[in-house]
């Protein structure tokens, strides 16, 4: 009850009161919490056990020892990170290219088949492309025989998969933002003789950079995270994202390497935290301009 | 101000010029990987692919190059992948859905004949044992065998006769060098043992005139079929008992008696796959299923992860809370956690005999949750809670702040409690902002694959079904059950399926799209 005096913030009320307003809060705030981090915990101690399986991973924090750690670099799984790091970081800097690039086309331009292109990619957006992941592997098993870069089991290939879906919700997220860019500022520009190239990189693209940030960084998170189409695409270990490779550790829970997939968890989960923590706001206000999490 | 002229226009003129230079290599690249696409696919004989490659060629060039087409000029790249790996792919899925694409039909019906014909192919009486080789390209093997009456090489596979190929080399005992193709070396030839051992290559188009076959890559020799294909009644005709096939209908050869040789090839059924799934098949009862468990499973985890998310929104949203943001930052941590990871780690934690959850939690019960049908799903429901609350309630708190002040005064003036202001003012307000994103997590959830797939994998299944399909499969998941896994793959069905989610999904989206308003701007 210490706690409760510390944060009781006006002097004014007595502790009675106190709780009723407030304090029954902080307690709820706490069970949720608790709710919130006993998985995590659970992965955090498993991966600190020595040798840990299913059987043995209940007792939380009962030994501490990096041995999981340092026993990843003996499988392949700081090969899946940089797999996974590879592919999203390919697709998000390819998304935000491609999403800007049409943002720009559908803000500044008044065109012949605007209207429709813009209906198009809408209709299009309703339709995820996850949906379609048996024709996908079929049109990489016939472009394998003559794009065998682009075919199925290669990396390229998916990162292309992933780019087809750039379009979609991006467009709308970016192209809301970019009309909020001053029209006066281009046409000046272009008044001073830049072509639409050098308005497009020397000045748009700069002031749109938070949207771009955001942008990215959903895309990011959504082919890091992705499983079914890297499933499908990726066919050989070596060739593995990191929740293709982990889900193969894990999917056998009596033979699993708990501990090394605790461990791979938690590096893998830390980085992404932290980033979250840094850029909460801008990926909340992303979320609730663009979808949700995939 | 002259002399400040002059300097902009020359930087502006540097700037184009380094612009330009770029653009000259950006596309210098595309013509040469385009080029290389359009001979590609020449030589796989893939004509779609060509004329796709093509025309893409052409346009980006017209465009890039013109002076006119400026904002073709920034759509160009992002619609071309759009239309290939999206569209494309969408209409594929419908065009397959209407054709018995799968397991032994998945090829034209020549490529059939041939795979028959090269299944009972028998030595022919006194062919000579010749040298031949295994070549590879783009990660497929060839046979190359050394034609001693032409003095040359030919290369072949069960896609292409056997062709003359200028330019390799040969000693007597083996061909060292094929231009184009990588000359397997012993120890891939072990490696790949299986593939090489069914390697043919037949002689000519008309696969009647026999096949080079090998069983060790090394050594091969001329064989014929059993079967003959005689085109002009489009029959199949087996030597050795006299029985003729003929076409189904079906994609496959029969006799009369109506027993059908493998492999058949792709034809189209027109709705057989859409009505199979309806009635007939024995998937017909676990698809029904499936149907009602991704509407409860979709409509359960909106309502409960909203719910939830609201009500912390509700209990936080008061300004006198120290240290909301903390709470707020540990609150989200399972958002933050990536999603395939934690449905993992519930795995574990969940399980009968050892996970944390019976052992610790529950004092060593061991209750089957991922096991049992029901508790199965009732698990499920309750990770996903896990997973997808704290973005409702990020959601739920940035609505709360946006409603205005005034009117939470005049419910109070009015003399409303907490509860009716809640249920009357506040609630009504909320879910008119939210409704979009509440209408795009139904859909996100709807097609929530991996959380299924990982947790129980759609287990425990029906026993007795032909597929692997248990009670907590979602149509998605069920859909990747009928393609890939299970002893035969019948994309056919699987198509037919993604179609009818195409449906479902594009219903709710256009009724959240309406609500959303996305069009109304501008």
């Amino acid at each position: 009850m210490s706690k409760a005096k510390t944060l009781a913030p006006q002097p004014k009320l007595s502790w009675g009161q106190w709780f009723k307003e407030l304090g029954w809060r902080h307690l709820i705030g706490v069970l949720v919490i608790i709710y919130c981090a006993v998985p995590l915990a659970y992965v955090l101690s498993a991966s600190l056990k020595k040798n840990a399986n299913l059987t043995g991973s209940n007792k939380l924090f009962q030994e501490v020892s990096f041995a999981n750690y340092a026993r990843l670099s003996e499988t392949d799984y700081w090969h899946w990170i940089l797999n996974s790091l590879f592919i999203s970081s390919f697709t998000a800097v390819g998304t935000v290219l491609m999403a800007s690039a049409a943002a720009y086309a559908f803000s500044r331009y008044r065109f012949r088949g605007r209207e429709a292109t813009l209906t198009f990619l809408l209709l299009v957006q309703m339709f995820p492309q996850m949906l379609a992941f048996v024709a996908l592997f079929l049109l990489l098993l016939a472009l394998k025989d003559v794009f065998p870069v682009l075919g199925l089991n290669s990396q390229i290939g998916l990162i292309c998969v992933y780019l087809g879906g750039a379009l979609g919700s991006n467009t709308f997220l970016m192209y809301g933002f970019f009309k909020t860019v001053p029209k006066e500022l281009d046409e000046a520009a272009r008044i001073d003789g830049a072509s639409h190239a050098q308005i497009f990189w020397g000045i748009i693209m700069r002031l749109v950079t938070p949207v771009l940030a955001v942008v990215g960084l959903l895309s990011f998170i959504s082919s890091f995270g992705d499983f079914v189409i890297a499933k499908v695409v990726l066919q050989t270990p070596d060739k593995f994202t990191l929740a293709v490779g982990m889900y193969n550790w894990a999917a056998d829970s009596r033979t699993a390497p708990w501990g090394l997939f605790a461990a791979g968890a938690v590096v893998a989960a830390v980085p992404v935290i932290i980033l979250f923590q840094f850029l909460q706001r801008y990926i909340v206000s992303g979320l609730t301009a663009g979808g949700v999490k995939g | 101000m002259d002399q400040s002229t002059v300097k902009t226009k020359r930087f502006d003129r540097f700037d184009l010029s380094w612009g330009f230079w770029v653009k000259v290599a950006l596309m210098a690249l595309i013509n040469a990987l385009g080029v290389y696409g359009l001979l590609a696919a020449w030589a796989a004989e893939s004509y779609l692919t060509l004329a796709v490659v093509l025309v893409t060629l052409i346009i980006a060039d017209v465009i890039y190059f013109s002076r006119r087409f400026i904002p073709a000029k920034y759509l160009f790249p992002g619609l071309a992948f759009l239309l290939v790996y999206q569209v494309f792919v969408m209409g594929y899925t419908g065009f397959v859905s209407f054709t018995n694409y799968g397991t032994g039909h998945n090829s034209t019906k020549a490529d059939a004949i041939t795979q028959i014909l090269a299944q009972h192919q028998k030595r022919v009486p006194g062919s000579p044992t010749i040298n031949t080789t295994v070549v590879e390209k783009n990660d497929k093997l060839s046979l190359a065998i050394w034609d001693a009456e032409k003095k040359a090489v030919l290369v072949g596979n069960m896609q292409h006769p056997l062709t003359l190929v200028e330019g390799a080399k040969a000693n007597d005992k083996a061909i060292t060098e094929v231009p184009g193709y990588q000359v397997l070396k012993f120890a891939d030839l072990v490696k790949r043992q299986q593939e090489v051992a069914g390697l043919k290559a037949p002689l000519t188009d008309d696969p009647n005139d026999g096949f080079y076959v090998t069983t060790d890559g090394t050594k091969g020799f001329l064989a014929k079929s059993d079967f003959r294909y005689d085109e002009e009644k489009d029959e199949l005709l087996d030597t050795t008992n006299n029985v003729v096939y003929q076409p189904n209908g079906e994609g496959a050869f029969a006799d009369p008696e109506g027993n059908t040789i493998m492999p058949g090839w792709r034809v189209p059924v027109g709705f057989a796959n859409y009505t199979n799934m309806a009635h007939g098949s024995d998937l017909a009862w676990p698809f029904f299923n499936a149907l009602v468990w991704s509407f409860i499973f979709a409509i359960f985890s909106v309502v409960s992860t909203f719910a939830f998310g609201l009500l912390l929104a509700l209990v936080f949203h008061d300004k006198r809370i120290r240290g909301r943001k903390i709470y707020q930052s540990l609150f989200i941590l399972p958002y933050a956690f990536p999603a395939f990871l934690s449905t993992l780690v519930w795995k574990g934690m969940l399980n009968t005999k050892f996970g944390f959850i019976n052992e610790v939690l529950l004092g060593g019960a061991e209750i089957p949750w991922l096991t049992n049908g029901t508790l199965a799903k009732v698990s499920i429901l309750g990770v996903n809670l896990w997973l997808g609350f704290p973005y409702m309630f990020l959601i739920c708190l940035g609505a709360l702040q946006a409603l205005p002040e005034d009117i939470m005064e005049a419910a109070k003036i009015d003399g409303a409690g907490p509860i009716r202001t809640l249920f009357s003012v506040k609630l009504p307000l909320i879910l008119v902002s939210t409704m979009p994103l509440l209408i795009a997590s139904f859909a996100f959830n709807f097609n929530n694959f991996s959380l299924i797939y990982m947790l129980t994998g759609g287990g425990p299944n029906y026993p007795g079904a032909s597929l692997p399909v248990g009670e907590t499969d979602i149509l998605i998941s069920m859909v990747y059950k009928i393609a890939f896994e299970g002893g035969s793959q019948n994309y056919g069905l699987a198509s037919a399926l993604s179609i009818l989610i195409f449906l479902v999904v594009g219903v709710i989206s256009y009724f959240g799209l309406k609500r959303s308003n996305a069009m109304g701007e501008d």
